[in-house]
């Protein structure tokens, strides 16, 4: 029986990448799923956690757990909103035992992209081709929040005629960290600059992630510099042909 | 918007020799480290992490306890302990005793928990000399700064700049050979040794069971310091007890890796009161201050308490993306990087320094590395959200109150929700082609570049907005209309 799966594509996705979104839908559904998408979604509130305004959180979280409280599976192709709705989520809950036993209900049907892909699946041969050089950027919720290492660079190795490139500091920050971004600019791009010049050593064309927030700062960061690389979203690269 | 932080920030990004130097010699700390764990050397390292972590959080869940109990050992190993409650209260403890004893010169071996308390420009105040031993607290102190890092005092500085701050201060002639601007150090510091009525140490750990003081080192020096002059004061905060002489096992093979890549430490010392009857040397007296400062406040905390289980290896420093950019004097207090980021404003009170727990991209790094697993990016999450209840509570923060206020009603409604990006995209300036695709932008026109985009902008350029939002291109797909 096909698996059924409901998109959470994010609110950075939806807005400013789309085709990211829509990348993660064809991927899947070439695996067998049946993907819909809950229009109600928004955001997961993890902005205003990261700010401080629990409140005004805790908010939008009661709205994503509303809209997705049926999901069969939830998938998205981001690993830091992922982290917040099935980890975050339990500390933004600890004084509302009913939300809590909800929030921990979600979280255990909720994936992000490649983990879903290979876990739940059992896939790691998407019959993708991207004939480029590429290297991986670690994005930080994912890596070190899901645990997800190992996923992403599987799918990536059964791409036709892909070559992975490592790069000394995959596992660095990019530098985005939500509002940190604006709060702190001169400290984010300076971080940014550090991981572009970890990506430059690599020769690689293209920078793959799993969070699109990430390669929005690292593709602003190497435009500002006017470097021809471009980075991409593992869903768009998945679903080449 | 922007958070209020220190304008040095901006100066030391802009030294590109201050940028190589924090940035290579951390790189260094972190490549050691990785070499020094893990593998065949040492396979259980994760498992270490999580008992030195059970044993924290045992030994401060019961510190009464064991504070009573180090007590008694060190009184029944002929010492004393004397419990401060601040820093003046240690520097009246070490002022009185000098005068007692007609003290003239300390010796000191490194210790941030007398950097914490100033305890030299207290004694200093007073016309008594303490000079450090430790080759990089030796160079800052010359220097009239504050440790860069915790476990590298002057990492900051290039052995050229050490070159002319020696000439300087020591008039000896300019020399940049580390080794033998070491023998310049040593030879003046021996000297030092030799007269010093009382050596005052820190303490990296404190045996409760036997009262013992384990110092790690690679000096030398802090075993001098300890067993030459007639007096030893140990100086320890309260959150240095561990139950058992053997539970130091554990903490001794974390410590060591995570600091600096080393198995051990060219020095561990336990040391027991002062001289026995058959001791070939030792102090005549020593003393253990142990110093609340705060602590007890962090104590009272349930959900931040585990703040005090650090054991001040600076693994967090060395991996954190943000301390290697900043450096350490950017800090408000003498610990930097994301310890000190945790721990000032809980010392200081949230705000004092209100941006520092927003200095942050919450990357995580440091909590991977921790020896004792203290997860500081939940609590800088706390500290942020503390921040924004007393902001909230003087009404300091209403713009961006009800900026966050405005966002949460709107993201519960998600056709206004739609409505709002459909009206950012139509205001967005048109964007020209390049091969790639729409070119990012550089800079928002007119009065639209202000706020977060103008922050963004100022680094990196802004993504296009796409022609539709992923919502309206699932409609076209699936042919639904909306709803």
């Amino acid at each position: 029986m096909a698996v059924r799966v409901s998109l959470f594509v994010t609110c950075v996705v939806d807005q400013l990448f789309p085709q990211a979104g829509m990348a993660t839908a064809e991927v899947l559904e070439r695996a067998g799923c049946i993907v819909n998408f809950p229009e109600m979604q928004t955001c997961c509130g993890q902005p205003a956690f990261n700010s401080g305004y629990r409140d005004q959180a805790r908010a939008v979280a009661r709205h994503f757990l509303d809209v997705f409280n049926d999901a069969e599976y939830i998938v998205s192709p981001s690993g830091s909103c992922t982290s917040m709705t099935s980890h975050h989520y339990a500390e933004l809950f600890r004084d509302d035992p009913q939300r809590l036993e909800q929030a921990r209900r979600i979280a255990a049907r909720t994936y992000e992209f490649s983990s879903f892909l290979t876990s739940v699946l059992g896939v790691e041969q998407v019959g993708a081709r991207f004939p480029h050089a590429v290297t991986y950027h670690d994005s930080c919720h994912a890596l070190r929040e899901l645990k997800i290492k190992d996923a992403p660079r599987r799918l990536l190795a059964n791409v036709q005629d892909l070559t992975l490139h490592e790069m000394d500091a995959a596992e660095e920050c990019c530098g985005f960290g939500g509002t940190f971004s604006v709060k702190f600019p001169g400290v984010s791009g300076g971080m940014a600059r550090t991981k572009i010049d970890s990506i430059l050593r690599t020769g690689a064309k293209f920078v793959v992630s799993l969070d699109s927030s990430c390669l929005m700062q690292l593709q602003g960061a190497l435009s500002r510099a006017g470097s021809g690389i471009r980075t991409m979203h593992l869903a768009e690269v998945l679903a080449s042909r | 918007m922007s958070a209020t932080y220190p304008p040095t920030i901006e100066s030391t990004m802009a030294d590109p020799a201050l940028q190589l130097a924090v940035y290579t010699a951390t790189g260094r700390l972190i490549a050691k480290r990785k070499n020094a764990i893990g593998g065949d050397l040492l396979p259980d390292f994760e498992e270490l992490r999580t008992h030195a972590n059970a044993l924290k959080r045992h030994t401060i869940e019961n510190l009464d306890y064991y504070l009573e109990q180090v007590e008694r050992a060190v009184e029944r190993n002929g010492g004393k302990t004397v419990f401060c409650r601040d820093g003046d209260e240690v520097a009246d403890f070490v002022l009185n005793l000098a005068k007692e004893r007609g003290a003239k010169l300390i010796v000191k071996s490194k210790s941030m928990t007398t950097e914490e308390v100033n305890l030299n420009e207290r004694l200093e105040h007073h016309q008594l000399e303490a000079v450090e031993t430790d080759l990089g607290e030796y160079i800052i102190q010359l220097a009239h700064e504050r440790p860069y890092h915790i476990v590298a005092p002057a990492l900051h500085m290039t052995r050229y700049q050490v070159a002319d701050l020696f000439t300087k201060k020591l008039g000896v002639e300019r020399e940049t050979v580390v080794e033998k601007q070491t023998m310049i150090a040593r030879a003046t510091l021996r000297e030092k040794f030799l007269a010093a009525d009382i050596g005052i140490t820190g303490a990296n750990f404190v045996v409760a069971e036997s009262g013992s003081v384990v110092i790690v080192e690679n000096e030398g020096n802090a075993r001098l310091t300890s067993s030459a002059p007639r007096i030893h004061i140990a100086i320890a905060g309260i959150e240095k007890l561990i139950p058992r002489a053997q539970d130091s096992a554990v903490f001794l093979k974390l410590l060591g890796r995570s600091a600096t890549g080393q198995p051990l430490t060219v020095y561990t010392s336990f040391i027991s009161g002062p001289r026995r009857a058959r001791d070939m040397d030792g102090p005549d007296e020593f003393y253990l201050v142990l110093l609340d400062n705060g602590r007890t406040k962090l104590l009272a905390d349930a959900d931040k308490r585990e703040s005090l289980y650090c054991i001040r290896c600076g693994a967090c420093l060395n991996h954190c993306p943000v301390y290697r950019k900043i450096g350490g004097h950017n800090y408000p207090w003498v610990y930097s990087g994301p310890i000190g980021a945790i721990i000032t404003p809980q010392f200081a009170g949230v705000q004092q320094d209100p941006w520092l727990p927003f200095a942050s991209s919450l990357c995580g790094a440091c909590a991977e590395v921790c020896p004792v697993k203290i997860d500081i990016p939940r609590i800088l999450l706390e500290l942020r959200s503390e921040v924004v209840e007393g902001k909230t509570r003087e009404g300091s923060n209403r713009w961006e109150l009800l900026a966050f206020k405005l966002w949460a009603w709107v993201m519960r409604r998600p056709k206004l929700y739609e409505a709002f990006g459909m009206l950012a995209a139509s205001v967005a300036p048109s964007v020209e082609s390049g091969e790639a695709g729409p070119r990012w932008i550089r800079r928002l026109p007119g009065l639209m570049n202000a706020g977060p985009a103008k922050a963004w902008t100022s680094e990196r350029d802004l993504p296009p907005p796409p022609e539709r939002s992923f919502r309206a291109m699932w409609r076209e797909r699936t042919g639904t209309v909306r709803h």
